[in-house]
């Protein structure tokens, strides 16, 4: 689900370059002016941010996806589909040394990996800090970025798993306990989210910046004021509904509730950006934003892209991992703790 | 055309080893173990998902090299990162932007952070690729049909005919005292 994410999220600022097929300016290489990116701005810092973390996103899926493609490649019954999977499981035969340096690695990476989620949210909030426009500059914004950032994660992990687990199956696997621990992990990065959104208005109040007070009020009764209200609703109200066990433990009111904080975030960016762009310290360069058609276009396209690749990974590969299900199976542990003792065998 | 090891009868292929079959983890763990302890040394057992005491039966008790490749890794990407900012910012191509120092490192650290997990990522995947053998689309152990199991609910023991000790009748004969569910002789 990252990497389809990453994907469209790439999307966006290569379509907004202007050029998309001079993308490739971005990235320090020797060109023909000798000329390099500027490496104190936050902008190059998200270059570097996103296509890491896309990398290592797709290193880590793919690695975990090895044994699997084995199974595969010994279930093919078409010999096409057998050569494919064998080239993909790189001739993976289970072999326990090999195990042994799998586990290690998957360690590592997730070790690895999860401080890039934190750093690529925080640099999406330095991006802000660069515009002069007023409302971009709370400091609280790292941190309430990342909170927002595994709070709607979870709200579409939960978007997808619910309808998949009917349809597919699947609901020994993706059992109610991880439906109801996931609505705890969305409720209380919920609330770090609200936490965030009452100290950027505190702030604003509390820095006697004129610009910044009228940002505030602007944002909450201007011509906007209707998203920040629905904002305030979606993802601070409509969650509290998840500290009652009876709606944590449905998925069918986990399902609305997510839709709710999916439509919420996204009007947090609506609100963050649009007020403050629309209203900035001129009066005659103020404005309002109305969509084009291409703007929607470009909005569905994205969705549509994430959810063919979505499909796509559904249809050809497992869902699930397979090799970690059987480690859980009571017939996969060993009897006798440590087998090299010896004589614990009852 | 006929060649190779001529043990027992004429075989059509040299023998890689001899591999036992096992319904339960537990068997082949006490499998691993008891050949071990016979002395046994160029093994390997195949099961279709990590199991610990699988590698401690077969004595390799180390976590091996691969964390320290990871920080290698680590600490390549993170001279890399600064490196490329130090020479694009101050040797290449010096431009001052507000006054700031030309090698103005506490902007550096975010794009040297990013590289250096990236470095450590690829030296995870790469490492633990490299060092496993992998890609290898051949190895004698798929010559037996029922091995296409072992990547899903059976698990193999195979001692290969380079171990000093392997001899075909004395081999054979150890490893049916385990009362295996079958016994394969591999072809190379």
């Amino acid at each position: 689900m990252t990497i389809f994410a990453v994907a469209c999220a790439g999307m966006y600022p290569i379509l907004h370059m202007g050029r998309p097929w001079l993308a490739y300016w971005l990235l320090p290489y020797p060109n023909t002016m000798s000329l390099f990116p500027q490496f104190r701005s936050p902008l190059l810092w998200d270059v570097f941010a996103v296509s890491t973390y896309a990398t290592v996103s797709a290193l880590f899926w793919f690695v975990g996806l090895i044994p699997d493609l084995a199974t595969l490649r010994d279930r093919a019954q078409n010999p096409v589909a057998r050569m494919i999977f064998g080239m993909l499981s790189l001739g993976w035969r289970g072999a326990a040394s090999h195990w042994h340096r799998y586990e290690t690695a998957c360690l590592l990476l997730a070790g690895l990996s999860t401080p890039l989620v934190l750093s690529v949210h925080t640099v999406v909030s330095f991006d802000f800090t660069i515009g002069i426009i007023p409302g971009w500059h709370a400091t609280i914004f790292p941190p309430y970025f990342v909170a927002g950032a595994i709070y709607a994660g979870f709200a579409m992990v939960l978007i997808i798993s619910i309808p998949l687990r009917v349809v597919c199956r699947l609901e020994d696997f993706i059992t109610e306990k991880h439906l109801t621990n996931m609505a705890s992990i969305m409720l209380a990065t919920g609330l770090i989210v609200c936490f965030g959104y009452a100290m950027e208005a505190f702030f604003a109040y509390y820095s006697g910046n004129l610009y910044e007070r009228f940002m505030l009020v602007n944002r909450m009764f201007g011509q906007y004021g209707w998203a920040y209200w629905c904002l305030l609703l979606c993802n601070f109200l409509a969650p509290q509904v998840l500290w009652f066990k009876k709606f944590r433990t449905s998925p069918f009111w986990l399902f609305v509730v997510s839709l709710i904080v999916s439509v919420g975030m996204w009007l947090e960016r609506f609100v963050i950006i649009v007020t403050s762009l629309a209203n900035d310290f001129l009066p005659s360069s103020w404005g309002q934003y109305i969509p084009t058609r291409w703007d929607f276009a470009t909005f569905l396209g994205t969705i549509g892209l994430f959810v063919s690749l979505l499909f796509l990974f559904l249809r050809f590969l497992p869902m699930i991992s397979m090799y970690e299900m059987r480690s859980l199976l009571p017939a996969a542990k060993v009897n006798g703790g440590k087998g090299a003792h010896g004589g614990g065998h009852a | 055309m006929v060649r190779g090891r001529t043990v027992v009868a004429m075989r059509k292929h040299p023998l890689f080893g001899l591999m036992v079959e096992f319904v339960e983890p537990t068997d082949v763990v006490r499998a691993a173990h008891e050949a071990y302890q016979a002395g046994y040394r160029k093994m390997d057992a195949y099961s279709p998902f990590p199991i610990e005491e699988l590698s401690e039966a077969l004595g390799r008790h180390k976590s091996g090299r691969l964390p320290f490749i990871v920080f290698g890794g680590g600490v390549t990407g993170l001279l890399a990162g600064l490196g490329l900012e130090y020479y694009a910012s101050v040797i290449s191509y010096p431009m001052n932007i507000g006054g700031r120092p030309l090698a103005s490192w506490p902007a550096f650290i975010p794009p040297a952070f990013e590289t250096t997990v990236l470095f450590a990522a690829f030296a995870a995947v790469f490492g633990m690729i490299i060092l496993n053998g992998l890609p290898m689309p051949y190895h004698p152990v798929f010559n037996v049909p029922q091995f296409a199991q072992a990547s899903r609910d059976r698990f193999f023991l195979c001692i290969e005919a380079k171990d000093p000790k392997f001899d075909l009748a004395a081999t054979r004969h150890f490893l049916e005292a385990l009362e295996p569910k079958a016994i394969y002789e591999v072809d190379e």
